[in-house]
């Protein structure tokens, strides 16, 4: 028994003079193989940096700043009530300008040079593709705050916005129910609707439903008769809408002027909240459906102390949002896995979020440590005369994220 | 037969927006030759102007058309203010207007961003034209796109009995037709330049009202408008108003007609690549101007 110790000991001892003997021999290989790339955080006796990465100029300014606020919301909240491990968090501000390679150049001076212990921010799924290299070279995390489009995983991002079958495929299952048996689709043309109505048509061959027709529409296109007229003709019984930015103002304000309304051809939208809403005017909206995790509407005690935190810092005017939602609540989650972690160690910190829970404002939220997405509840809401989004139907409880679509037989040729 | 009916309508209401936002540029473009990139922001100037003046007066309706003439007014003073500010120092050099009015456009957008901040804002439109005008046959028309084609219609009416029949018409056309001629005939050419200007860049301006039945209203949406209202301008002859017209209907037609047999970006690339032919067999675009002038 002794003697086996002994052994241990110097085997050990040999492992160790070996690991200690390569940088010697070749430096550069000993980096790219123990990738000592990866930057440890600073954290000192009472602070913690973390970086905030937003559009704050440029085309997405107008959604990426309400992220920003809610994010800056979090932490002044979290610091007032003592921080995480007892250090305050100091955020380190970044513009990403609405430019994808401005994204991964400041993701690196995030990392590099700040040495943050987390990041926050990107709202284009063009802008989290370009980061993404940087944060697992420099192995860092990155929490993602908006819905996308699936078909991605990566050990350093978060991804706090829901995944397909959370926002997508419950609305799917939600027309279904109502008796839609033929659906178009509309989008504009790059890559999320793409492949969203991709995933969408897989699940109509499923499930029985017709797709009468499906048009797209270059981003920023703000001529929409022919479309509607298209979809009047096609029949159908609803349409799928994955239109972004001015398109939808016109798409919806055609709509209208056609005399298609949304109790006899009822169009459903995954990308207009409550701020796109104010932008079309709730006139041209209401009766019209989304679908989110969250509403300013969804009643639990959470939401109400958020909403009222959001409105008393930046206006009564200002609504909240899904992806501010997701912004705020990803701060807290990042909070739990640390203090479950125990440290702010980037390994230490993943090995943890397994199981973390926080009772946000869209309700209970776990993490998924295998796919590092958010268990969360789908709700399909009916947008108000005011502007605002009451919710018509609910998954009932948390979906398990599911990004490649394994779970469901229909997905399997997509990814 | 319902469908066509609809779908040549669509061509022609686009034809009726493609005409009012190319209108303006067609006289400060096409009869002084300056190349304004500024123009879509005073269309945005003439859909800010109905969001600021339903401020004041609640009725859709009314404010709609009260809007009409204070727009014409907000964008025509700009455009005399960048007139007098800038341009009339540029005349001869086509080149640096090109990228001043870029800069000026790029300063307005941010402008607006700073008074009415970055997200779209949104109008109401009166109830009568948010629906559609029924026709006998179970045929209907958008009203919102009715009003802009009879908006289009009087606006080209009213600029081309300005053309003709004023002293102002007869001025400008001299200047455009020979400036030093008109110069030695006693022709205040700077005042006729600037009164130029200032009806073309009210003309955006009531596009931009138009455009608030819709499209979105925001900092950028002068940036998307710019393009077809130079593509307007140059296919449809420098210098000639009837040429505007006929191509800014017939490049509507030809989209409602690609739109629905391909999809909308095939569309846009199959305008253009036609413009881009049309051009090539016609550099001159539709209608050219004959004048004495060597130019």
């Amino acid at each position: 028994m002794k003697r086996l110790r002994t052994h241990r000991v110097l085997a050990s001892v040999a492992a160790l003079a070996a690991v200690v003997s390569l940088p010697a021999c070749g430096a550069e290989v000993g980096t790219e193989r123990s990738g000592a790339s990866a930057v440890k955080p600073v954290v000192s006796a009472d602070a913690v940096k973390v970086g905030l990465l937003n559009s704050l100029s440029g085309t997405m300014a107008i959604s990426e700043v309400t992220v920003r606020n809610s994010l800056r919301l979090a932490i002044d909240e979290i610091n007032a009530d003592g921080g995480v491990l007892g250090r305050k968090i100091v955020p380190v501000s970044e513009d990403g300008a609405s430019d994808w390679p401005t994204f991964a150049e400041k993701a690196g001076k995030l990392v590099r040079k700040d040495r943050v212990a987390a990041t926050f921010g990107c709202w284009t799924s063009a802008s989290r593709k370009a980061v993404k290299p940087v944060f697992e070279k420099y192995r860092s995390p990155l929490f993602y705050p908006v819905q996308y489009e699936g078909m991605e995983q990566s050990p350093y991002i978060f991804y706090a916005g829901a995944t397909t079958n959370q926002q997508i495929i419950p609305a799917l299952d939600y027309l279904k129910k109502e008796g839609v048996k033929s659906l178009y689709l509309v989008g504009s043309d790059y890559v999320f609707p793409r492949t969203a109505n991709k995933e969408i048509r897989a699940y109509a061959k499923a499930n029985g439903i017709e797709i009468a027709g499906e048009d797209y529409a270059p981003l920023g296109s703000t001529e929409f008769a022919t479309i509607t007229n298209k979809v009047k003709a096609s029949g159908a019984d609803a349409v799928f809408n994955t239109l972004n930015g001015d398109s939808n103002v016109s798409f919806f304000k055609e709509y209208k002027s056609a005399e298609l309304n949304p109790k006899e051809l009822p169009v459903v939208s995954v990308s207009i909240a409550e701020e796109e809403v104010k932008g079309i005017g709730a006139q041209y909206l209401k009766g019209q459906l989304t679908s989110w995790n969250y509403y300013q509407t969804t009643p639990s005690a959470k939401n109400k102390s958020f909403v009222a935190a959001y409105k008393k810092r930046y206006g009564a005017d200002k609504p909240t949002s899904d992806p501010m939602e997701a912004a705020y609540t990803s701060v807290y989650l990042w909070k739990a896995m640390v203090e479950k972690a125990g440290s702010f160690d980037v390994e230490k910190v993943r090995k943890a979020a397994d199981g973390v829970t926080y009772d946000a404002p869209e309700g209970k939220v776990t993490v998924d440590g295998e796919t590092q997405h958010i268990e969360k509840t789908a709700r399909i809401g009916r947008i108000r005369g005011d502007g605002l989004i009451e919710e018509v139907w609910n998954s009932g409880g948390p979906i398990k994220p599911d990004p490649f679509l394994k779970s469901y037989d229909w997905a399997s040729g997509l990814s | 037969m319902t469908l066509l009916f609809t779908q040549s309508f669509t061509g022609v209401s686009i034809g009726a927006v493609l005409l009012l936002i190319a209108l303006g540029l067609s006289l400060t473009f096409g009869q002084m030759g300056v190349i304004n990139m500024a123009h879509g922001e005073f269309i945005m100037a003439g859909a800010y102007t109905v969001y600021v003046v339903q401020k004041g007066i609640s009725g859709a309706g009314t404010s709609l058309f009260v809007a009409l003439p204070v727009a014409f007014l907000v964008a025509g003073a700009m455009g005399v203010l960048l007139e007098w500010l800038l341009i009339r120092r540029l005349y001869a050099r086509p080149l640096d207007t090109l990228l001043v009015t870029w800069g000026v456009s790029l300063v307005l957008q941010q402008l607006a961003r700073d008074i009415f901040g970055a997200p779209n804002v949104q109008t109401a439109a009166p109830s009568w034209l948010t629906g559609a005008v029924p026709l006998p046959g179970d045929l209907a028309l958008p009203a919102s796109r009715l009003f802009i084609l009879i908006l289009a219609l009087a606006a080209i009416g009213a600029l081309a009995a300005t053309m003709r029949l004023t002293p102002l018409g007869r001025r400008i056309r001299a200047v455009v037709q020979n400036r030093d001629l008109a110069k030695v005939s006693g022709i205040p050419t700077a005042t006729v330049d600037r009164l130029t200007f200032f009806i073309g860049s009210g003309l955006a301006g009531v596009a931009g009202v138009a455009l608030t039945l819709v499209g979105p209203i925001g900092p950028a949406m002068g940036t998307n408008l710019i393009i077809d209202a130079f593509l307007v301008v140059v296919a449809g002859g420098i210098g000639r108003l009837r040429g505007a017209v006929i191509t800014a209907f017939a490049l509507g037609l030809l989209q409602a007609v690609f739109e629905y047999a391909t999809t909308v970006s095939t569309a846009k690339v199959l305008v253009l690549a036609g413009v881009v032919l049309y051009l090539q067999w016609r550099p001159q675009g539709l209608f050219t101007l004959r004048t004495r002038s060597l130019a």
